[in-house]
C-alpha cells in the first residue's frame, strides 16, 4: 500500500505543479488512464480474496477519488487562467468614441403645422391647403378687396408678369385667406378647417422675411357668431401653450373680408429678454402682443365664395406661425428659420418621434 | 395719426384721465401705438431765476451766474450764452436731468476751473426748436422753481393707427367724436371765426371733370399777411410730427390734421385766367411741391389754370403756384376727389401724400362748404384780409345709404345682448340717423358702412367687444373624427422618416436666383417675379435641390464638416390656363464628410452615389411607393453626374425620383468643393392608394411564416463588364417563382481570374421549402434553372 501512497503523493504533486491542460492530461492519463498506476490498482482487486479486498478497495477507490478531485480543481483552475490571459489581450479602451449615428431634425415651422392640426382636428376642423401661386381674384378681390381697395397697396405684393386665362394678374398669395374662398366654392357650408402655409410680402428686414408662414382658421354654419371665435382663439392657445391662464383681448380693427373686424392680443409677461404668454395684459409686469387678425367673415366674401350669407356666417382668423413657434420655442430670429444651418436645426428642431399627440401633450419640451 | 392731449381737448369735453382715454382708444378700434409724454424728457429741468452775472475769471466768452432754483441758496453756474444776465429767467438743468436732444446727463463739473451746478439751456438742446443763438427766456411771471414741463404745459402725444375704413378719424375732430360715442365725454362745437365776405369771387372756379372731381369750393381772400403761425397752432402741428413753415401753410395742414380736410392755397398772383379741374391730357407734366416732376395721363385729374396744370387733385400740390412769405392774395381750393380715382393716380405715379391718404378713402362730403368757412375765417383771424363770396362749383356725393337694421343681428353675429335702446344711442351719437322702423341712415363721412354687418360692428366696438362671452364651438358626439387627406399623411410620415434617417429638415426660400433656377429645370417657362426683393430671389423654384444646395454651401463657408438635409415643399411650374402647377417634392442633400477621420476608420469618407440611392429607396418606402417594382434608369438630369446618377421609375416614363452626385460642372457654378449626392422625390408622381375606410380596411392579407427552413445557395457568374447587376438579379429570382424567394449580390469582382471585358457576380439565392423539405435532386433542378436564366444574359457560371 505504501507503493500506492507513494505514487499518489507523486501525482498530486505533478498536478499541482502543471502549467497547462497539456501537463495536467498527462497525469490524468498516467493514473486515471486505462493503464494508469490506479487503474491498474483496480485491477489487483480481482485477484485478491474477498477479505484483502474489502481491506484494500476502499483504499484505492479513496485514492482514485484523491486524484480525479485534483485533477479537476486544478483543470478549473488553468482554465479560469487561460480566459483570464485571454481577456486582458482582449481588452480595448471603451473611453473611444462609437460610430457617429446622425440624429436627424423636424423644422420648428412643420413641428408647429402638426401641432395646430392635431388640435384643430379635435375641434373638428380640417386642414386645407391652396396654390402659392395665386390670381388677384382669389388673392383679393372674392376678399372683398376690389383693385382700386387701399388695403391692397398695403400687402407688398409680389406680382408675375403673367395673366390667367381670365385675365387675373398672378401674384404669390400675401395671406393664407385665399385657401377660404377656394374651400368654401369646393366644400360649401358648413365648414371647418384650418390652411397652413407659405405666404410672401416684398417686405425684407430684421423681423420680416419675404416668405413666412401663416395658419388661417375658418368656421362657416348657420349661427356661429364672435364668442365662438374667442372661444375658439381661446381654446386653441391654451391647449398650444399648454397653460390655462391665457388672456385674449379683442380689438376692433378691420380687414375688407371681415366685418365685424377684430384684432386679437394676448397677455404677456417678459422674463429676462424672452416673452412668456399668460396673464391678463393690464396685470403688473404684463402687456398686450398681437397676434393676428380675424372677424366674422363679410357676407360678401360668401357670396363671391358661393355661399348663402342670408343662411351661413362663421368667423374666420389668421395667424403667424413663425411668430407662434418663437413665442412657444424661444427663437428670437426669424431669418434664421430659413438658413438651413444644421447647428441652428439640431438645437430648434424636434425629433421624429416627437409626433404630437393629444394624449402626450402637443409641445415638446427641451 | 399724432396729436396731443391738448389738442384732443380742443374737442372733447372730457374729465377722463390719459390712461382712460388709451384705454378707450384701443377699446374702440382706434389702436394706440404709441404714447409719448414730454413732460418725461423734461423731468429736471425747472424754472430759475438769474441774480447775478460776472465774468468767468479765465475765459472770455463764459460767465459765471448765481442762479435762484426756487429753493435752498443760489447755486452757481457757469453758461456761455449772450444773452445770459442777471434778472432774466430761464431753463436750468440741474445735476441728473438728460438733455433731450443729446441724451447727455448733466453732472456737477468744473468748466475752466470754476464749478457749475447744472445748466442753463437753448431751445436746441430741450428738443423745442432750432434756436440756439442764447438761452431760452422765459416771461417775468414765469414762477420760479416750478418744473419747466409744467410751465411749458407740455402736452402726451398720442399715436393712433386709423384702419383704412375709417377716413374720418383722420383728424382729432373725428377721433373725439369717436371718444365722445363711447361715453369719454362730450364732443364740443366747431369754433368757426366769423368773417364779412363781401363781393363775388373775381376768379372763374369750376370742374371740368365731374367724375374726378365732382365738387371744387373756393374764394379768394386778398390783402393777407403770412408769416409764422401762432404759437398754439405751431404745438399743435408738432405734436403731429408737422413742421411749422408758414401760417397759410400751416392752416391748411391743420385743417388736414384737425378735421381729416385737405386742402389748398395758391398765391392768386401767379394764376392765370380760371381756375378749374379737369382731365389731365396724357404725356402733360406737371412740377409738384416735392420738386419732383410727374407725368400724367387722362385718367387722372388736375387743378389747372388757363396757362398751366397746378397740381395734382387729391394728391399733390405744384410748386409753382404755392404760397411764399410775400403772398398778398390768395385762392382757396377744397375739393372733392373721386377715392378710386385718387388711388389709381397715387398708385400710377407712386405717390403717397397725406391729401391721397384722405382722399382715396373717402373725405367728409357734408365739410367742404364749412371747411372752406373754418379756412376763411381762421385766415382772416390769423392774416387779416379780405375775403370773396365763396364758389361752389358742382357737388360733392350726397346721397346717403339707408340700411333696414336688425337689431337681433347684434347677437347674431357678435354675439353680446345690447339692448334696442343702447343701440340707438351708440348709433345717433356716432351721427347715424335711426328712425323708428330701423331704418338707419348713414352719415356721408361713413362710405366704410355697407350693410347691417357694419353697424353690428358700430354697436359692438363702442358697447365693448370685451363684453363678448366666449362660446363653445358645437362639436360632435364622441372622439373626433381624423381629418388628414391621403396628402397630409403622407408628408407627415415622409418627414418624420427622412428625419429619423438622419436628416435635417430645412426650410428654404421659394425663389432663387434666375440662372440657378434656369440651370436646375429643361424647360424655360419658369414663374419670374415682376417685382423681386432681389436678383437672388426672382424665380420660383423648379427643383428643391439648388436650394438646399445654396444653404450645405453657406455652411460649408462656415465650416461646417456635414450637411445632411431635406425640404419638403413645393416646385412651381406654369400650369393648365395661365394657372400654377405646383407639386409636392422632397429634396435631399447629403455634403460634405459623411464620417470624420476617425481612430476606428482612418480617413474622412465623403458621401456617395449609394448613399443618394439608400436615401432615395428608403423615403419612397415610407411614401407608400411600390420600391419592390421600380427600375432604375438613367437621366436623372444634367445638374448630376452622368455616369454616377440614376432615376427610379415605375414604368418606363413615371420618374418617381432621382439621385446620385451633383455635376462638378453644377458644385462649380455653386463654388462648392464636392462630392455632394442629391435625391429628388416627386411625390406627384407616386401613385396614390386607393382611398379605403373602415374597419375592414385595417385588416391585412392573412400570413403565417412557413415551418420549414430556408436555405439559400451561392451562383457565381462571370457576365459582361456592362451587364447592370439588377438585370442579372431579376432574372435570377424570376427562373423560380415558387420556390426563390430573395437573391441578393453579395460580390462584385474584376480583376486576377477574370478575363477582359467581363466582371464576377456572386449572388445568394434564397429557397424557402414549402410542405416539405428540399430533395436534392429538386436542389439541382432550380440550381440549374437559375443557371440557365442567367446564361441568356450572357452570364456564365464560374467553376
Amino acid at each position: 500500500m505504501t507503493e500506492l501512497t507513494d505514487q499518489k503523493q507523486a501525482a498530486l504533486a505533478a498536478i499541482s505543479a502543471a502549467t497547462n491542460l497539456d501537463a495536467l492530461e498527462e497525469q490524468r492519463v498516467g493514473a486515471l488512464g486505462k493503464k494508469g498506476w490506479v487503474s491498474l490498482a483496480l485491477k489487483t482487486l480481482g485477484q485478491m480474496s474477498p477479505d484483502e479486498r474489502k481491506e484494500a478497495a476502499p483504499a484505492i477507490q479513496a485514492v482514485r477519488g484523491e486524484v480525479a478531485e485534483a485533477i479537476d480543481a486544478k483543470k478549473a483552475e488553468l482554465e479560469t487562467a487561460a480566459l483570464e490571459a485571454q481577456f486582458a489581450s482582449e481588452t480595448i479602451d471603451l473611453t473611444l468614441p462609437a460610430p457617429d449615428q446622425p440624429k436627424g431634425s423636424i423644422h420648428p415651422v412643420s413641428q408647429v403645422m402638426d401641432e395646430l392640426a392635431e388640435i384643430f382636428a379635435d375641434l373638428g376642423f380640417s386642414v386645407a391647403t391652396g396654390p402659392e401661386i395665386e390670381d388677384d381674384w382669389h388673392n383679393f378681390t372674392a376678399l372683398n378687396m376690389d383693385e382700386s381697395h387701399p388695403a391692397r397697396a398695403m400687402h407688398d405684393t409680389f406680382y408675375f408678369p403673367d395673366k390667367a386665362e381670365d385675365g387675373a394678374s398672378m401674384l404669390l398669395r400675401t395671406h393664407t385667406s385665399p385657401v377660404q374662398i377656394r374651400s368654401m366654392k369646393a366644400q360649401g357650408a358648413p365648414i371647418r378647417l384650418i390652411a397652413p402655409g407659405r405666404v410672401y410680402r416684398s417686405d425684407s428686414d430684421a423681423t420680416h422675411t419675404p416668405m413666412f408662414h401663416q395658419v388661417e382658421g375658418l368656421v362657416v354654419d348657420e349661427d356661429i357668431h364672435l364668442g365662438h371665435l374667442k372661444w375658439t382663439l381661446e381654446t386653441f392657445f391654451k391647449a398650444f401653450f399648454e397653460r390655462e391662464d391665457i388672456v385674449l383681448r379683442l380689438r376692433p380693427s378691420y380687414f375688407p373680408f371681415t366685418e365685424p373686424s377684430v384684432e386679437v392680443d394676448v397677455g404677456y409677461s417678459n422674463e429676462g429678454d424672452r416673452r412668456v404668454v399668460g396673464g391678463h395684459g393690464d396685470a403688473p409686469g404684463h402687456d398686450w402682443m398681437e397676434l393676428g387678425g380675424s372677424g366674422m367673415v363679410n357676407a360678401r366674401v360668401l357670396e363671391f365664395a358661393g355661399i348663402d350669407a342670408d343662411k351661413y356666417q362663421g368667423f374666420a382668423f389668421g395667424l403667424g406661425i413663425d411668430r407662434i413657434a418663437m413665442l412657444k420655442y424661444g427663437m428670437n430670429d426669424l431669418r434664421a428659420f430659413f438658413d438651413g444651418d444644421p447647428r441652428w436645426l439640431n438645437h430648434y428642431g424636434f425629433s421624429p418621434y416627437d409626433q404630437p399627440t393629444l394624449s402626450a401633450g402637443v409641445g415638446v419640451r427641451p | 395719426m399724432k396729436f396731443s392731449l391738448t389738442w384732443l381737448k380742443d374737442h372733447l369735453e372730457t374729465e377722463a384721465s390719459l390712461q382712460e382715454i388709451i384705454d378707450a382708444l384701443n377699446a374702440i378700434g382706434l389702436e394706440v401705438e404709441g404714447v409719448e409724454d414730454p413732460s418725461e424728457l423734461l423731468a429736471g429741468f425747472r424754472v430759475a431765476y438769474v441774480l447775478t452775472a460776472a465774468k468767468h475769471p479765465d475765459a472770455d466768452k463764459l460767465q459765471v451766474l448765481s442762479v435762484d432754483t426756487g429753493e435752498g441758496d443760489p447755486v452757481q453756474v457757469v453758461c456761455g450764452a449772450p444773452n445770459a444776465r442777471a434778472g432774466m429767467k430761464g431753463v436750468l438743468g440741474l445735476p441728473g436731468a438728460v438733455v433731450p436732444s443729446n441724451g447727455m446727463e448733466l453732472r456737477k463739473a468744473a468748466i475752466r476751473g470754476v464749478e457749475s451746478t447744472g445748466m442753463m439751456c437753448s431751445a436746441r438742446e430741450l428738443d423745442l426748436g432750432e434756436d440756439h443763438d442764447g438761452i431760452i427766456e422765459l416771461p417775468e411771471d414765469a414762477s420760479v422753481g416750478h418744473s419747466f414741463a409744467d410751465f411749458q404745459a407740455s402736452s402726451p402725444i398720442i399715436e393712433v393707427a386709423i384702419t383704412p375704413n375709417r377716413p374720418d378719424c383722420m383728424g382729432v375732430y373725428g377721433i373725439a367724436r369717436d371718444l365722445a360715442a363711447a361715453g369719454l365725454g362730450t364732443l364740443k362745437p366747431i369754433a368757426l371765426p366769423k368773417f364779412e365776405a363781401s363781393g363775388a369771387c373775381p376768379v372763374d372756379i369750376r370742374t371740368d371733370d365731374a367724375k374726378g372731381c365732382p365738387a371744387f369750393f373756393g374764394r379768394v381772400i386778398k390783402d393777407v399777411k403770412n408769416g409764422p403761425s401762432p404759437d398754439w397752432m405751431q404745438a399743435r402741428l408738432k405734436s403731429a410730427g408737422q413742421k411749422p413753415i408758414s401760417l397759410l401753410v400751416d392752416l391748411t395742414n391743420y385743417l388736414m390734421l384737425a378735421f381729416g380736410r385737405p386742402s389748398h392755397v395758391y398765391d392768386l398772383a401767379k394764376l392765370e385766367g380760371a381756375i378749374f379741374a379737369r382731365s389731365a391730357v396724357a404725356g402733360e407734366e406737371v412740377l409738384a411741391l416735392n420738386e419732383k416732376t410727374y407725368t400724367l395721363d387722362e385718367t387722372m385729374t388736375v387743378i389747372a389754370d388757363d396757362a398751366k396744370v397746378l397740381g395734382i387733385g387729391g394728391i399733390m400740390g405744384g410748386e409753382d403756384t404755392g404760397v411764399q412769405d410775400d403772398t398778398k392774395d390768395v385762392l382757396l381750393e377744397i375739393a372733392y376727389f373721386d377715392p378710386a380715382r385718387s388711388g389709381v393716380t397715387g398708385r400710377k405715379l407712386g405717390l403717397a401724400t397725406d391729401a391721397r391718404t384722405r382722399f382715396e378713402r373717402g373725405v367728409d362730403p357734408e365739410f367742404l362748404g364749412q371747411g372752406l368757412d373754418l379756412l376763411t375765417g381762421l385766415i382772416t383771424q390769423l392774416a387779416g384780409g379780405s375775403p370773396s363770396e365763396a364758389v361752389h362749383a358742382g357737388s360733392p356725393p350726397s346721397e346717403a345709404k339707408v340700411v333696414a337694421f336688425d337689431t337681433a343681428l347684434t347677437k347674431r353675429l357678435g354675439g353680446v345682448d345690447v339692448s334696442d335702446d343702447e343701440q340707438r344711442t351708440i348709433l345717433t351719437s356716432l351721427g347715424f340717423e335711426v328712425a323708428g322702423d330701423w331704418q338707419v341712415t348713414c352719415p356721408l363721412r361713413r362710405n366704410d358702412i355697407e350693410g347691417p354687418a357694419d353697424l353690428v360692428e358700430e354697436v359692438v366696438r363702442i358697447h365693448g367687444l370685451d363684453k363678448v362671452e366666449s362660446v363653445p364651438l358645437p362639436r360632435v358626439d364622441g372622439v373626433a373624427r381624423p381629418t388628414a387627406s391621403p396628402q397630409q399623411m403622407l408628408e407627415r410620415k415622409l418627414r418624420r422618416a427622412a428625419a429619423g434617417s438622419g436628416l435635417d429638415e430645412a426650410i428654404t426660400w421659394s425663389f432663387l436666383p434666375e440662372d440657378v433656377a434656369e440651370h436646375f429645370t429643361a424647360t424655360d417657362d419658369l414663374w419670374k417675379l415682376s417685382n423681386p426683393i432681389s436678383e437672388d430671389m426672382k424665380v420660383m423654384r423648379p427643383s428643391l435641390v439648388p436650394g438646399l444646395l445654396l444653404a450645405a454651401k453657406r455652411n460649408a463657408d462656415r465650416g461646417a464638416g456635414a450637411t445632411r438635409v431635406f425640404e419638403l415643399g413645393r416646385r412651381y411650374f406654369k400650369g393648365k390656363g395661365g394657372a400654377s402647377d405646383e407639386r409636392a417634392t422632397l429634396g435631399v442633400v447629403l455634403a460634405g464628410e459623411k464620417t470624420a477621420r476617425g481612430w476606428a476608420n482612418g480617413k474622412a469618407v465623403s458621401f456617395d452615389a449609394y448613399d443618394a440611392k439608400a436615401a432615395a429607396l428608403t423615403l419612397l418606402e415610407a411614401a407608400g411607393a411600390p420600391t419592390a417594382r421600380l427600375m432604375v434608369m438613367g437621366e436623372a438630369g444634367d445638374q448630376f453626374h452622368p455616369g454616377q446618377s440614376a432615376t427610379l421609375r415605375l414604368g418606363p416614363k413615371n420618374v418617381l425620383a432621382r439621385f446620385g452626385m451633383v455635376h462638378p460642372a453644377t458644385l462649380k457654378a455653386f463654388d462648392m468643393d464636392g462630392p455632394v449626392a442629391a435625391v429628388e422625390l416627386f411625390l406627384d408622381a407616386i401613385p396614390a392608394k386607393k382611398a379605403s375606410r373602415g374597419p375592414a380596411s385595417f385588416a391585412r392579407p392573412s400570413f403565417t411564416p412557413p415551418a420549414l427552413q430556408a436555405v439559400t445557395r451561392d451562383f457565381a457568374f462571370l457576365v459582361p463588364a456592362d451587364l447592370a447587376a439588377e438585370d442579372l438579379l431579376k432574372s435570377v429570382r424570376g427562373s423560380d417563382k415558387v420556390n426563390i424567394t430573395a437573391a441578393r449580390v453579395f460580390d462584385v469582382f474584376t480583376g486576377e481570374g477574370v478575363p477582359d471585358g467581363q466582371k464576377s457576380i456572386a449572388i445568394e439565392v434564397t429557397l424557402q421549402p414549402q410542405e416539405k423539405s428540399f430533395k436534392d435532386k429538386e436542389l439541382k433542378a432550380i440550381a440549374d434553372t437559375v443557371v440557365g436564366a442567367a446564361t441568356k444574359l450572357g452570364a456564365e457560371l464560374r467553376g
